[in-house]
């Protein structure tokens, strides 16, 4: 029994954190090109928004027809959570390049700094608290939202408790989900802890 | 070396209407008027961060246009109200911003760095590990002015840049950057009258967008137009 809660809450850190490297590397250039193109990122967003809204089983089961991304198990649940995780991953990159302080960019400009110059020693560095903000949201949902995961077959600790609700064995529910919390609540703890400690400069 | 500055013809829909002006290398010029007179965005023209709709801005008899902005704005000192300082950068950091840029050796940055804000009463010491929201505004203009400074500008442009001090703080920085100014052509935007008589020897008055008067500091208060007097009138006690 230990070893497979071990195996299964691996696994679903593993599915996490792919969904979650993936949509950091995808989301943070998007959020910065939504932030340099105002209409274009608008319509970005709101698509973005869109996925968002669907609700997770709803989209588990749009994904399974789809050819190459589709189908049942892992690889589907994995493409779920990255649409998932990118909404706050994007929104927050645009919204912490916004929030930069308008004279200070003014300046920066004026000290000559090319406008690549300008996002990698200014606004990113500006903009990185709240972007550590979205990528705990992402992780934090990312770990609830891959419970449910398992219902197309996409492992993790949605295993044990879909197994326990299917066989009413309370021990096999708890099994999956005291993990499953626990996971979130130090993904949680840890990363709001990044997030200070890049605030407090 | 100071740099010559030249507007010719320009506009700005709907702000600046055929601005001509002529300001040698070396000279100290201040714009002032109301708000919205127009000063703030004759001077962002000079560093192109306000682009004419109509004429020509020409920097050493060289028209913007066909100048690499980047380089002209590494040579072209910018000092603000509220400083500008990155917030996220040491005060050594931020000093060091334009020769880093231009690519000084680290022992020259320094050296630097040491020599002006100890002009500027801020021993590099003391204060060049330290972040910006750990100083007062004057002290924190005060790095401003060092930032503008270090890498010998061509051209110094100054937007009110000691508007939000109190008036003691605010002579200060006057008496600071008066001495430190020289070999610099400067531009100075303020509607302080008092201070920029203190700052420049030429002064420049805006209104609705034009220039309604140019003549040297010493002779200001003794223009006959209206809106001169009313300056004044405001400025005495």
């Amino acid at each position: 029994m230990t070893a497979e809660i071990i195996r299964a809450t691996l696994e679903h850190i593993f599915i996490v954190a792919i969904a979650v490297g993936v949509a950091i590397i995808a989301g943070i250039p998007l959020g910065i090109w939504c932030a340099r193109n105002a209409r274009a990122g608008g319509v970005a967003l709101r698509i973005v928004d869109a996925i968002q809204t669907i609700p997770s089983l709803a989209l588990f089961g749009f994904l399974i027809p789809v050819p190459f991304i589709g189908g049942i198990g892992m690889r589907t649940a994995i493409v779920a959570l990255i649409l998932y995780s990118l909404l706050p991953i994007v929104r927050n990159t645009l919204t912490g390049i916004r929030g930069v302080d308008p004279i200070v960019l003014d300046s920066g400009v004026a000290m000559g700094l090319t406008s690549g110059q300008l996002l990698r020693e200014v606004e990113l560095p500006l903009a990185m608290p709240t972007i550590v903000a979205g990528i705990r949201i992402a992780t934090v949902v990312g770990i609830g939202v891959a419970t449910i995961a398992a219902a197309i077959g996409g492992g993790g600790l949605g295993t044990l408790i879909f197994r326990g609700v299917s066989m009413v064995d309370t021990r096999l529910m708890l099994a999956g989900a005291l993990p499953a919390a626990a996971l979130a609540l130090l993904a949680d703890v840890v990363l709001t802890f990044v997030e200070r400690r890049l605030v407090k400069r | 070396m100071p740099a010559s500055v030249e507007f010719r013809s320009v506009s700005v829909d709907p702000i600046l209407h055929d601005i001509d002006l002529r300001i040698a290398a070396g000279e100290a010029v201040a714009f002032i008027g109301r708000s919205g007179a127009g000063k703030t965005t004759t001077l962002r023209l000079v560093n192109g961060l306000a682009r004419p709709t109509a004429g020509d801005v020409l920097v050493d008899d060289v028209p913007l246009a066909t100048t690499d902005l980047i380089t002209l704005r590494r040579r072209t000192g910018y000092i603000i109200q509220g400083s500008g300082l990155f917030p996220h950068r040491t005060v050594y950091e931020n000093i060091a911003t334009v020769p880093r840029l231009l690519g000084w050796p680290d022992a020259d940055i320094r050296a630097a760095a040491e020599e002006i804000l100890a002009k500027l009463d801020l021993p590099l010491a003391k204060f060049g590990d330290r972040y910006p929201r750990s100083l007062s505004g004057g002290e924190q203009q005060r790095v401003g002015i060092a930032r503008a400074m270090i890498a010998r500008p061509s051209i110094l442009l100054c937007d009110e840049p000691f508007g939000a001090l109190d008036p003691i703080v605010r002579r200060d920085l006057q008496d600071a950057f008066i001495a430190l100014r020289s070999g610099v052509t400067i531009i100075f935007v303020t509607h302080d009258l008092p201070e920029a008589l203190r700052v420049a020897e030429r002064i420049v008055l805006f209104d609705g967008g034009r220039i309604v008067m140019d003549c040297p500091a010493a002779q200001f208060t003794v223009q006959p137009l209206p809106l001169v007097q009313r300056f004044v009138d405001a400025a005495s006690l």
